[in-house]
C-alpha cells in the first residue's frame, strides 16, 4: 500500500461522545498540568539531572490511547511523562520517580527517562534516541509469537527518525509483520535542529514506502484526528497486515530539556501555535460549542486536575530518598521461579 | 493565597545567576505559559514561564541582580481579588532563599564495598564436582554440546526462541544450530536479516515481552553494532525500573581471534562485558562446560553474554551422559591440581595454560589451573583459595593487556591476599596491537605457551 496523505485534518462531526470528549480534556489537561508542575519542581531543585516535558503535545498519546485496549502496550524515547499519564500510571509515581524518590515507579533509580509500568503494559521510557524502536518491535514480536491480537505503539520522534536502527527494524517489522504502530511525534525540532536542517525529505510518514509499510500524516493538534488515525492503524495492526507508520504533527512549547534556551525559533512563533493550535484548547472549544459541557463543568475538570497535581506533588516530595541499600538491588533477577525452573 | 515567584533552576548544575530582566511591573495579569523574566545561567541567556495565573503582587528582586540563590522568592503573585497587602505580608514570610530538603532516607546503612580491605578474607572454594562420580561420559565435541543443550532447552521451554543470521535454512555459519529449524520449525528457529544493531534490540524487546530468545552472533565482532541495546537496554532496564522488568535473554557467539581473518574479526570481547552490571559473562573451555553452562545460560532470568570459540568448536572433551546437565555460574574448576604455582585462565585461554602445566609437570613445577567458567560473576574464593595454597600467580588470557581480566584478579588477589604473594602476578594477555594478518605475526600477537612457561619462572625464581 502506498502511503497516503490524510485528506481530512478535522473530524467536522465527532463521532465520540460527551463523555469521551470530556476524558481527553481531562486527561490531556492533566498532562499539561502535570508537566507545568514538574517545570516548576524542576525549578526549584526538587528533580534533577535532564527534563524533558510534553506541553503542547497532549493530544498524540491521549487520542491514540483512546484507540488502544488495555492488553496493547506502549514504549517511547525520554520525552514520555505524557505516555505515563495518558495509559493509566499513577501521577504521584511519577511525580516521586521525578524526584528521585522512594515512592517512585523505579523507586528512584530510574528517573525521569527510565520509568516503567508492566502492569499498565508501559515498557519505558528509553533515554537513547531510537533504541526504543527495535526494542518495540521485539514486543510486537513476543505477542505475534503468542498469537494474540495486541498491538505495540513504539513512539519516537523526528529526531529519532534519522537513526539507521528505525530501518533496520522497519525492514524486519515488515518482513515478519508484526503488528507495530511506529508514532513519529514529529514535533518538528530535533533538540535545537530544525527539521529542515537535519532530514533530507520532509515527509516522515513516507519512510516506510521503501519497507512497503503504509503511513499516514495525521494533525498532531487535533486530539480526534489522532484518534482516527489511530484506530485506522490499530485495524491494520489487529488483522495481521503487519506494521504501520503515523506521523503525527506535533508542537512542544517548552524547550528540548529545562536548561534549553530554545533560540532556535521565535518567540512569536511558539506563541502562535499556542494561541491558534492549542490542542487542549480546541477540545475546549468544542466541548462548549457543542453544548457537550458547560463552563462550571469545565471548571471543575480544571479544579480536579489541579488537586490531583497538587497532591502528586506533595507526594513526591514527602516520600523519602531511597535506602542506601536499594543502590544495590535489582542488578540481577532474582532465581528463576519454581515453576518455570 | 499569595504564591511566590521563585528564582528557578534552569540546568542540572545551576546554583545561583542573574536576574537580566523583568518583562513585566507590578499590577502586571500574568497568565500561565507568560515569560516574565531574563534570566542568566553560566551558559545562557534563559527565558522565565509563569506557571500560575494572577497578578503580579510585588518585585522582590530588582532587574539586574548578580548572584541570586535558586529557590530565593524574587516575586509574589497574587490571586483574583487579592490586594498588595497580601503581597507584602507573603513577602515577609518569605524564607530567603526558600530550602526544599528532601527527606533522607531513614536507613543510614553503610554503601556495600565491593571488596573488604587488606584483611585476608578466608576464602572457601567449593570443590564439588559438575558430575557425580561414576557418571557414565561420552565424547563430544564442543558444537555438539552446544547444539545438544540449545535443543534440550528448546524442546523444555515453548518460550525460547532462536534467531540471528544463518541459523535456520544455513544451519548455522559455524554449524551449532544444525538440525534446529527441522526440529523446531521456522516459528522459533529464525533467519534474520544482516542487521545486528535491529536484532539485537528485537531480540531485547521480545525478551521484555515474557520471551526467552537467544541471539546469535554469527561473531562478536558484529556485536559492536549491537553494543548498545545490550549495554543500555538489556543490562540495565531492570536496575532502572526498580526490579519490574526483566530480560531472559542469551546472546552467543564466536569471540576472540580464529586463524587468519585480520583485525576487525579477532577481537576478544571478555574484559568488555565483564565490566557491565547487570550482565552474566561466561566464556567456558571444555565440552561439558559449554553443555552445563548453555543450558544454565537460557534459564537464567538475565541477559546473558555467552563467549565461545571457534577454534574450540571441533576440539573433543568427554562429557556426562545425564538427563538434565548444569553448571552454576560463578563456580570457578580446579582443571588441575596443584602446590607451586596458580596459573588461571577462561576459554581458548585454558589451552595455554593446560600445556604449559603439562611441560613444567615435567621440569617438576607442579601448576594449579583454574579456569573461571564465568567472568560475572567471577570466583574470587576458588582463585584466592588456590593462591594461598601455591603463593604465586599468572594469568593467561587472549584479549588485550589494558583493563584485562588479569588485571582485575591481580588487583583482587593483592587486596585479599597480600600477604600470601611470594612474587607480584603476571598477567599473559595478547599484545596491545590490532590483530595482524600475516601468519607469523598473528602467533606472536595472542599469548603463547612459552610466554605462560617464561611468566611461571619468573613468579617461582627459577
Amino acid at each position: 500500500m502506498a502511503a497516503r496523505k490524510a485528506t481530512a485534518k478535522t473530524a467536522a462531526k465527532p463521532n465520540v461522545s460527551s463523555e469521551e470528549l470530556m476524558a481527553y480534556y481531562r486527561d490531556m489537561l492533566l498532562i499539561r498540568r502535570f508537566e507545568e508542575k514538574a517545570g516548576q519542581l524542576y525549578g526549584m531543585g526538587l528533580i534533577g539531572g535532564f527534563c524533558h516535558l510534553y506541553i503542547g503535545q497532549e493530544a498524540v498519546v491521549v487520542g491514540l490511547e483512546a484507540a488502544a485496549k488495555d492488553d496493547d502496550k506502549r514504549i517511547t524515547t525520554y520525552r514520555d511523562h505524557g505516555h505515563m499519564l495518558a495509559c493509566g500510571m499513577d501521577p504521584k509515581g511519577v511525580m516521586a520517580e521525578l524526584t528521585g524518590r522512594e515512592g517512585g515507579y523505579s523507586r528512584g533509580k530510574g528517573g525521569s527517562m527510565h520509568m516503567f509500568s508492566k502492569e499498565k503494559h508501559f515498557y519505558g521510557g528509553h533515554g537513547i534516541v531510537g533504541a526504543n524502536v527495535p526494542l518495540g518491535a521485539g514486543l510486537a514480536f513476543s505477542d505475534k509469537y503468542r498469537g494474540n491480537d495486541n498491538v505495540t505503539f513504539t513512539y519516537f520522534g523526528d529526531g529519532a527518525a534519522n537513526q539507521g536502527q528505525v530501518y533496520e527494524t522497519f525492514n524486519m517489522a515488515a518482513l515478519w509483520d508484526l503488528p507495530v504502530i511506529f508514532v513519529i511525534e514529529n514535533n518538528q525540532y530535533a533538540m535545537g535542529t530544525a527539521q529542515a536542517r537535519s532530514t533530507s525529505t520532509p515527509d516522515l510518514y513516507k519512510r516506510g514506502e521503501a519497507f512497503g509499510i503504509p503511513g499516514e500524516i495525521v494533525d498532531g493538534m487535533d486530539v480526534l484526528a489522532v484518534k482516527a488515525a489511530g484506530e485506522t492503524a490499530v485495524e491494520h495492526c489487529r488483522a495481521g497486515k503487519g506494521p504501520y507508520i503515523l506521523e503525527v504533527k506535533t508542537y512542544r512549547y517548552r524547550g528540548h530539556s529545562m536548561s534549553d534556551p530554545a533560540k532556535y525559533r521565535t518567540r512569536e512563533e511558539v506563541q502562535k501555535m499556542r494561541s491558534e493550535r492549542d490542542a487542549i484548547e480546541h477540545v475546549r472549544t468544542m466541548l462548549l460549542d457543542g453544548d457537550h459541557a458547560s463552563e462550571e463543568d469545565l471548571k471543575a475538570i480544571d479544579k480536579e486536575i489541579k488537586g490531583v497535581v497538587n497532591e502528586a506533588a506533595e507526594f513526591s516530595k514527602e516520600s523519602p530518598e531511597p535506602a542506601l541499600d536499594e543502590l544495590w538491588t535489582d542488578i540481577y533477577a532474582a532465581e528463576i521461579p519454581q515453576e518455570n525452573a | 493565597m499569595a504564591t511566590e515567584i521563585l528564582m528557578p533552576a534552569l540546568s542540572p548544575t545551576m546554583e545561583e545567576g542573574t536576574l537580566a530582566k523583568w518583562l513585566v511591573k507590578e499590577g502586571d495579569t500574568i497568565e500561565s505559559g507568560m515569560i516574565i523574566a531574563e534570566i542568566e545561567t553560566d551558559k545562557a541567556t534563559m527565558e522565565f514561564e509563569a506557571v500560575d495565573e494572577g497578578t503580579m503582587g510585588k518585585i522582590l528582586v530588582e532587574e539586574g541582580t548578580e548572584g541570586v540563590k535558586v529557590n530565593t522568592a524574587i516575586a509574589v503573585l497574587l490571586e483574583e481579588g487579592e490586594d498588595a497587602s497580601a503581597a507584602e505580608t507573603a513577602a515577609a514570610e518569605a524564607p530567603a532563599p526558600a530550602t526544599d530538603e528532601a527527606p533522607k532516607a531513614t536507613e543510614e546503612a553503610p554503601a556495600r564495598a565491593p571488596a573488604s580491605a587488606a584483611a585476608p578474607a578466608p576464602a572457601s572454594a567449593d570443590a564439588e564436582p559438575d558430575w557425580p562420580e561414576g557418571t557414565e561420559t561420552k565424547t563430544q565435541t564442543v558444537r555438539e554440546a552446544l547444539n545438544a543443550a540449545i535443543a534440550e532447552e528448546l524442546r523444555r521451554d515453548p518460550e525460547v526462541v532462536l534467531m540471528g543470521e544463518e541459523v535456520a535454512e544455513y544451519e548455522g555459519a559455524y554449524k551449532i544450530t544444525q538440525g534446529l529449524l527441522d526440529e523446531f520449525g521456522a516459528k522459533r528457529i529464525i533467519d534474520t536479516p544482516i542487521t545486528e544493531h535491529g536484532f539485537a534490540g528485537v531480540g531485547v524487546g521480545a525478551a521484555f515481552g515474557g520471551l526467552k530468545p537467544i541471539v546469535e552472533f554469527m561473531t562478536f565482532n558484529f556485536a559492536m553494532q549491537a553494543i548498545d541495546q545490550i549495554v543500555n537496554s538489556a543490562a540495565k532496564t531492570l536496575y532502572m525500573s526498580g526490579g519490574q522488568m526483566g530480560c531472559p535473554i542469551v546472546f552467543r557467539g564466536p569471540n576472540g581471534a580464529a586463524a587468519r581473518v585480520g583485525a576487525q574479526h579477532s577481537q576478544d570481547y571478555a574484559a568488555w562485558y565483564a565490566q557491565v552490571p547487570g550482565l552474566r559473562v561466561v566464556m567456558p573451555y571444555s565440552a561439558a562446560d559449554y553443555k552445563g553452562l548453555m543450558k544454565t545460560a537460557i534459564r537464567d532470568p538475565n541477559p546473558v553474554i555467552f563467549l565461545e570459540n571457534e577454534i574450540l568448536y571441533g576440539r573433543s572433551f568427554e562429557v556426562p551422559v545425564l538427563d538434565d546437565f548444569t553448571i552454576p555460574f560463578g563456580k570457578a574448576k580446579i582443571a588441575r591440581e596443584g602446590s607451586d604455582v596458580t596459573i588461571v585462565s577462561f576459554g581458548i585461554g585454558m589451552t595455554y595454560a593446560m600445556e604449559a602445566a603439562e611441560k613444567l609437570a615435567e621440569d617438576g613445577v607442579e601448576a594449579e589451573v583454574v579456569d573461571l567458567r564465568t567472568l560475572r560473576p567471577i570466583d574470587y574464593d576458588t582463585v584466592i583459595a588456590s593462591v594461598m595454597k601455591t603463593n604465586r600467580c599468572v594469568t593467561v588470557e587472549e584479549g588485550w593487556p589494558v583493563g584485562s581480566i588479569g588485571n582485575h584478579l591481580s588487583a583482587t588477589i593483592m587486596t585479599r591476599a597480600f600477604d600470601y604473594l611470594d612474587a607480584p602476578v603476571i598477567n599473559c594477555t595478547g599484545k596491545d596491537v590490532p590483530m595482524p594478518y600475516a601468519a607469523n605475526l598473528e602467533k606472536h600477537a595472542l599469548t603463547s605457551v612459552p610466554e605462560v612457561l617464561e611468566a611461571v619462572r619468573q613468579v617461582t625464581y627459577r
